[in-house]
């Protein structure tokens, strides 16, 4: 039974007047976060956006208990407070929320640990595709052909199939979301607070400054990337994967709309080649077709 | 050479273990009145709003709320608005404009 | 109270489960091992009620139990050489925290080349983290002063980490005799665990995001300078607490050997303190030179009053470093150096920096080096090299 949006709770979690930049996906996402778990959360945050989007101390410009923790570090720091917390006899939903850098490059190993060891944590994976906050700089989630500051003539390698690699792990919940869908993504986290063991969550999150487009489209272009299938909504529970709604029409290739769409309005992919955009159909068929064999 | 300590001890009037600290707590406005930021702002049509709470769930700094009775559905913090324009983007009716900020 | 032959590894795990500590978190380094394998069998045969998480890393060790410190719960992890560097980051990061975490370091030697033997690089290049460092001249001292780290930390006036060091191999791994303490002399010796914040569910509060006003952050820096100058008084009150307890006395931050008449004095921390012992009985019984010793317990807090008090009326002062910095000399004698100086007290200091990289120094060497120096500065009133690198075996 989906949630119905009169029924999301208006507690701000995230305040006005915060230092995120105006469109900002994060922002939103920390919103939803705030509507899915409300006083149950801790967040771990390790530097990325988030780190700065607090503002300056001794304010905050967001109202969960937050551990600003070391880049490296986030889920091994979760997992010991989640012990500590339980130990204790304390109830509490430990949440990492990291950005792309934070959890698939410099925060990987603390990643796959967490998960391999199955430690009670959640772990977000805010992902804008490069490391936004030092200034745009490539990460292993940006994609095939978009520029960065240290890819100025697109980046030469595919996006790292993290969620895939997370399925791998056979951790007892993974899933896809995104900031246009914010029922699918609150659903989805709650359903994760409830379980035990290590769940991750991958919070796909276009970025305005970044991927060079309008503040105001970031919903419109989180929304055609599911609509194009170059993010494909889908969770799976002990291993059993299902594609989500909003991204069920798109399982048939007929119905996705053309990615030249999705390219052509982002300021990232100005100057990309023909190959590329043939290069990268073929990566929205071949993901399509390998998490559809992965369906039960 | 302690008197600058002092002063902020004195402003913050917080015991001074408690300031030794790295802590914050939650505030609105820790970026000042980020309405300021703003190169164009939303203005609200109560007329064609059909209620569906789509600004409200969208906007990313907290700064529509909703007055489940009364005239205007929703309310628009000036003080914070960033000018985004999200807003305006996902009302299906059409009743958030966006207008150049004087 | 129970008299085992523990290793000091087993003699640090068995303060570990002495102090009930709730979670632990440590990777597997030579000679760290046999602590993290000794915690792992007591907790999983319940005689250590405790969470243990099996890390990828030490960074992530270090992680993993600051997490859990910040959420309120007694924790400990231990490291050596390699493994400490790794964790660097996260020891500046606890530290910035003040939240209270103990750590054991078996003191190893820094590669490359590959090198499990002992000397005090990988510890001395903490210094500026914001641990307390506490040196063990042996096993005793190793579980003792694990304990008493409990309290040290956690204690209001300080609120910071602290880390209790062993040699490798020469501690570690070699066993002696020591006097294990009853559960309730600990229970006793051991408040239940303060620390400034706790994460909770429902309380928001935010650590660590960016200061508005950055000489409120200079002051943070400051405040935790001045922790470190309260804790020698608390190390001091530990000290006397656990005498009165256990019945061993260790003395504070430093120990003074024999120095009631010395002239002459060696300056040293850790394992090789107890052969400094016998190079003076040696040098007093059949050389009749009179020399003392001055055993620094604590480098972190430095005991810069206890340097001026000893070394007062010294002839000459010889500090022997396990490390060094390149180009101006171990970290031990600088410090001293600067203790001396900043007193006016005036003695000719030698540095001899010796047995890095695990190189094997005997009470017969030490002997022989304080003979040519006491000689030295007894004709010539000076030291004609401030520095000697000293390979010893001659």
């Amino acid at each position: 039974m989906p949630i119905n949006i009169k029924d999301l709770p208006k507690e701000k979690f995230v305040l006005p007047g915060d230092a995120a930049c105006p469109g900002c996906p994060e922002n939103m996402g920390l919103r939803f976060v705030g509507m899915a778990l409300g006083d149950k959360a801790i967040l771990v945050i390790p530097a990325g956006c988030t780190s700065i989007i607090q503002g300056l101390a001794p304010g905050s410009g967001l109202k969960f208990p937050i551990l600003n923790v070391p880049f490296a570090s986030s889920d091994s720091v979760a997992a010991g407070l989640s012990s500590a917390k339980k130990i204790l006899g304390e109830d509490a939903v430990v949440v990492v929320w990291a950005g792309d850098g934070g959890t698939a490059d410099i925060g990987f190993a603390t990643l796959s640990g967490a998960a391999e060891r199955n430690d009670d944590i959640i772990h977000i994976c805010v992902d804008n595709e490069a490391y936004m906050n030092t200034g745009i700089q490539r990460s292993s989630q940006t994609p095939l052909g978009a520029w960065t500051t240290t890819t100025w003539s697109g980046k030469k390698e595919r996006k790292k199939d993290l969620p895939l690699i997370m399925l791998m792990h056979r951790v007892p919940y993974v899933a896809t979301a995104s900031v246009a869908y914010p029922i699918d993504f609150i659903e989805k986290l709650r359903k994760a607070s409830t379980m035990k063991g290590f769940k991750y969550i991958h919070l796909h999150a276009p970025c305005p400054v970044g991927w060079r487009f309008d503040p105001s489209l970031t919903v419109f272009m989180a929304r055609l990337a599911v609509e194009t299938g170059m993010w494909i909504l889908f969770e799976a529970e002990g291993g059993r994967v299902n594609i989500s709604p909003p991204s069920k029409p798109y399982a048939d290739k007929n119905r996705r709309k053309p990615i030249r769409e999705y390219l052509a309005m982002q300021g990232r992919f100005r100057d990309i080649t023909e190959d590329i955009i043939k290069e990268l159909e073929k990566q929205v068929e071949d993901n399509w077709s390998l998490l559809l064999r992965l369906t039960t | 050479m302690r008197s600058q300590p002092k002063k902020l001890l004195r402003r913050w009037s917080v015991l001074s273990s408690e300031l030794m600290w790295p802590l914050a707590k939650p505030a609105i406005g820790v970026s000042g009145k980020t309405g300021t930021w703003r190169l164009q702002r939303p203005v609200f049509d109560s007329s064609k709003c059909i209620k569906c709470r789509l600004c409200w769930l969208y906007c990313p700094d907290s700064t529509i709320d909703i007055n489940e009775e009364g005239a205007n559905f929703i309310t628009i913090n000036y003080d914070y608005c960033k000018g985004c324009g999200i807003c305006s983007n996902v009302c299906p009716a059409k009743a958030i404009t966006m207008y150049p900020e004087e | 109270m129970v008299l085992k032959t523990l290793t000091g590894n087993y003699a640090v795990a068995t303060a570990v489960k002495l102090a009930r500590v709730k979670v632990v978190s440590a990777y597997p380094i030579t000679p760290q091992t046999t602590i993290v394998e000794k915690l792992s069998e007591m907790i999983e045969s319940g005689e250590l009620e405790a969470d243990m998480i099996r890390v990828e890393s030490e960074h992530s060790a270090l992680a993993a139990v600051y997490g859990a410190a910040s959420g309120g719960v007694r924790v400990f992890t231990a490291t050596s050489s390699h493994g400490l560097l790794y964790m660097h980051e996260m020891l500046w990061w606890v530290a910035g925290s003040r939240i209270p975490v103990v750590m054991a370091v078996v003191t190893r030697t820094i590669g490359p080349p590959w090198n499990i033997w002992t000397d005090h690089s990988d510890i001395m290049d903490q210094r500026d983290t914001g641990w307390l460092i506490a040196f063990a001249e042996n096993n005793q001292e190793a579980l003792d002063e694990t304990i008493k780290l409990f309290r040290i930390t956690e204690d209001e006036r300080v609120f910071l980490p602290g880390m209790v060091t062993l040699d490798a191999f020469i501690l570690s791994h070699t066993t002696e005799p020591v006097n294990v303490p009853d559960q309730n002399i600990v229970d006793a010796f051991l408040p239940p665990r303060k620390q400034p914040y706790v994460f909770r569910a429902g309380e928001p509060i935010v650590m660590g995001n960016i200061p508005k006003d950055l000489k409120w952050n200079m002051m943070m820096r400051e405040d935790i300078h001045r922790a470190m100058e309260r804790a020698k008084k608390v190390v001091e009150e530990a000290d006397y607490l656990w005498e009165k307890l256990v019945g061993r006395r260790y003395g504070g931050l430093t120990e003074c050997y024999r120095c009631e008449d010395a002239k002459h004095f060696m300056v040293g921390v850790g394992a090789w303190v107890g052969d400094m012992r016998e190079a003076v009985d040696r040098l007093r019984e059949r050389f009749g030179l009179k020399v003392g010793l001055v055993k620094i317990r604590y480098f972190r807090p430095f005991p810069r009053e206890d340097m001026i008090k000893w070394l007062n009326n010294a002839m000459s002062v010889v500090v022997f470093d396990r490390s060094v910095s390149p180009s101006i000399g171990g970290p031990l004698y600088l410090e001293v150096l600067a203790s001396m100086t900043s007193a006016g007290v005036r003695a000719p200091v030698k540095n001899v920096i010796a047995g890095l990289a695990g190189v094997d120094v005997t009470y017969e060497d030490l002997t022989n080096v304080m003979l040519a120096s006491v000689s030295e500065v007894e004709e010539l009133g000076t030291f004609k090299q401030s520095t000697l690198w000293f390979y010893g075996g001659e």
